[in-house]
């Protein structure tokens, strides 16, 4: 089959790989229909998450065809149509049983690695380092999908594939972020980034009963779709300082709670700082540029929350712990409990409470993913989100 | 669960800079430890929390066959009445290494403990303890492993049984015996296709599909 992989930093090919096999009895085999590039899946292309290996199968959005089950799974069969959840969880574990799914404690095979860097280890991910399980990803024809009596949601109407998709990641993504601002009447939320991830975030706070959203990022197309699709009031980095901007757009008390969708690449308007961070992380000194996280931080009004559901993977430094500390704020963050988030939400589409596809900017065919990561790194041709057809 | 012994990790990681965040240090304590003691008396000791009773645990553990589905070192463990059973390791170099052992102490839903019988080539004890983790979190499983390899290329051998990781393949055991007890298989990926295994970590292939990785009993 047809698979994309991880060739080295910056480098992406369309390569031949075996097809997939059942390795254990709870696994299935879905045939892939459409499969997306994650903001995430640069961090990958950019070289910055360590236990890559040259080779490996990326891509962790994807959903398709069941076609072939292990003799453990009894909820799908050959023909069904599934939506699969990014982080793999065995559904047996206490996490699991406490809807902590992306924190699975069985689902790493290689979770001594994990422990090294973070302590203990999360859930695998599905083509996301060797560190998070060294599972082949979706970005290719076939896929080999394990504990699927567990994840994968089976989706029996005729919805285009394009609503369904981001069910495996970013919508729930997004929603999950909005949903750990505890948001009351009367909020305003800020929200840095106006990826895929930032706009489902936004849609979420309004579903959520947010008074007021305010987007922030500096590619204008991005606002454009945050404003006139999301309904946010946007702010561009760029030509404006936001933390004045937000004091005065919630006369002086800060939005309620601030969400980062942006992690581990962030940039930043003011240069020194930036090239502080740029070249630390080019070093390897610290492996992720915190200052949207910097910023949410600052901007949060005291006793807020600020909801961190951009992808962090090593450590950041200069961080503003001492606001945290005094101005009485709450950080919460998590990889998406997808698992948890998928049959509500799957009912919000059906209802027409929210239509995911509005992210779409591209379609492509599954050889020109290259293409895709190149015209994604660089936000070329307004690109927000791509769809990948195998 | 258990003590540090992460060399094989950390030369996955090292090359990819993270060293430079001062973890290389931290991943490469214990493999000294191991080193340069191969032949003198080892003893183990790991811990995990399973979400499963003290019953459910004890009863796994207790049918001495089970073991091998998640000791990796184990080729075969064969019950031989009255508390007796016959246990075949393997050791690198596909060099087999058998002994009988008895059980010294079983206690239902809270301990069992086994020994090598008298005048076996391998000495060798171990222990298992369950106990209600709080709160009904599950169980704290601890087990106890004691070697005393003998002089000579047997003992070579046995001491082989652990390799250059020992805490590390302890811990792995009992990770894989949590997989195996919550989730009824152990957890494989194209990466890991045997599972969990710090031996394996250095010599890990791309994730990407295998030809020949169908289902099958792996080691």
């Amino acid at each position: 089959m047809k698979a994309n992989c991880w060739m080295g930093r910056n480098s992406v090919e369309i390569r031949e790989v075996p097809d997939p096999r059942i390795l254990n009895d709870r696994d299935a085999i879905v045939k892939v229909t459409s499969t997306s590039i994650c903001g995430s899946d640069l961090h990958l292309y950019n070289g910055y998450v360590p236990t890559m290996r040259r080779g490996d199968v990326l891509g962790h959005e994807f959903m398709g065809e069941v076609v072939e089950v292990g003799p453990a799974v009894d909820n799908l069969r050959a023909g069904d149509r599934v939506v699969v959840p990014f982080p793999i969880a065995c559904g047996n574990c206490s996490a699991c049983a406490h809807g902590m799914y992306s924190v699975c404690e069985n689902s790493n095979p290689n979770a001594l690695i994990a422990e090294k860097i973070m302590g203990h280890s999360p859930a695998g991910i599905y083509g996301y380092s060797h560190m998070l399980g060294g599972y082949a990803g979706g970005q290719a024809q076939y896929v080999r999908v394990p504990f699927a009596d567990v994840g994968p949601l089976k989706v029996d109407d005729d919805l285009p594939d394009e609503k369904l998709l981001f069910l495996s990641d970013i919508l729930p993504t997004g929603f999950m972020g909005a949903e750990l601002c505890e948001i009351r009447p009367g909020d305003v939320i800020a929200v840095w980034g106006a990826g895929p991830v930032g706009q489902f975030a936004i849609a979420s706070a309004y579903l959520l009963g947010a008074e007021r959203v305010i987007a922030i990022d500096r590619y204008p197309y991005r606002l454009r779709m945050a404003r006139d699709k999301a309904g946010a009031e946007i702010l561009n980095y760029e030509q404006t300082d936001v933390l004045d901007a937000l004091r005065e757009l919630t006369a002086g008390r800060g939005p309620d709670a601030c969400i980062d969708a942006v992690g581990s690449e962030a940039h930043h308007s003011v240069g020194p700082l930036n090239a502080y961070d740029r070249v630390k992380q080019a070093t390897r000194l610290e492996t992720d540029r915190p200052h949207a996280l910097r910023e949410a931080i600052l901007a949060c009004r005291s006793g807020g929350i600020v909801s961190v559901i951009g992808a962090y993977l090593g450590f950041i430094d200069k961080f503003p712990m001492g606001t945290v500390m005094n101005r009485s704020l709450t950080i919460r963050s998590g990889q998406c409990h997808v698992q948890r988030y998928l049959r509500p939400l799957y009912e919000r589409i059906r209802k027409g409470d929210i239509d995911p596809s509005f992210v779409v900017t591209h379609r492509m065919s599954l050889d020109e993913a290259p293409r895709g990561f190149e015209l994604h790194k660089h936000k070329r041709e307004e690109l927000t989100k791509v769809v990948l057809r195998p | 669960m258990g003590r540090n012994d992460g060399g094989a990790v950390g030369r996955l990681i090292r090359p990819l800079g993270v060293a430079s965040l001062g973890l290389g240090a931290v991943a490469a304590l214990g493999v000294i430890r191991a080193r340069g003691r191969r032949r003198e008396a080892l003893r183990v000791r790991a811990s995990v929390t399973v979400d499963r009773a003290p019953e459910e645990a004890y009863r796994f553990w207790r049918d001495l066959e089970n073991l091998p589905s998640f000791m990796y070192h184990l080729e075969s463990v064969r019950a031989t009445g009255q508390g007796g059973s016959h246990w075949t390791a393997r050791a690198p170099g596909r060099r087999s290494v058998e002994w009988d052992a008895e059980l010294v102490e079983d206690r239902p839903r809270q301990l069992i403990a086994w020994r090598s019988v008298d005048g076996a080539d391998v000495k060798n004890s171990g222990q298992v303890s369950f106990a209600p983790a709080p709160g009904g979190r599950g169980t704290e499983v601890r087990v106890e492993l004691d070697f005393s390899p003998p002089a000579g290329r047997l003992g070579a051998a046995v001491a082989k049984l652990f390799g250059e990781h020992p805490y590390q393949q302890a811990r792995d055991d009992l990770r894989r015996f949590k997989q195996v007890i919550e989730t009824g298989e152990v957890t494989r990926s194209d990466a890991s296709p045997d599972g969990l295994n710090a031996r394996r970590q250095l010599a890990q292939r791309p994730g990407r599909p295998r030809q020949g990785t169908g289902r099958r009993e792996v080691r």
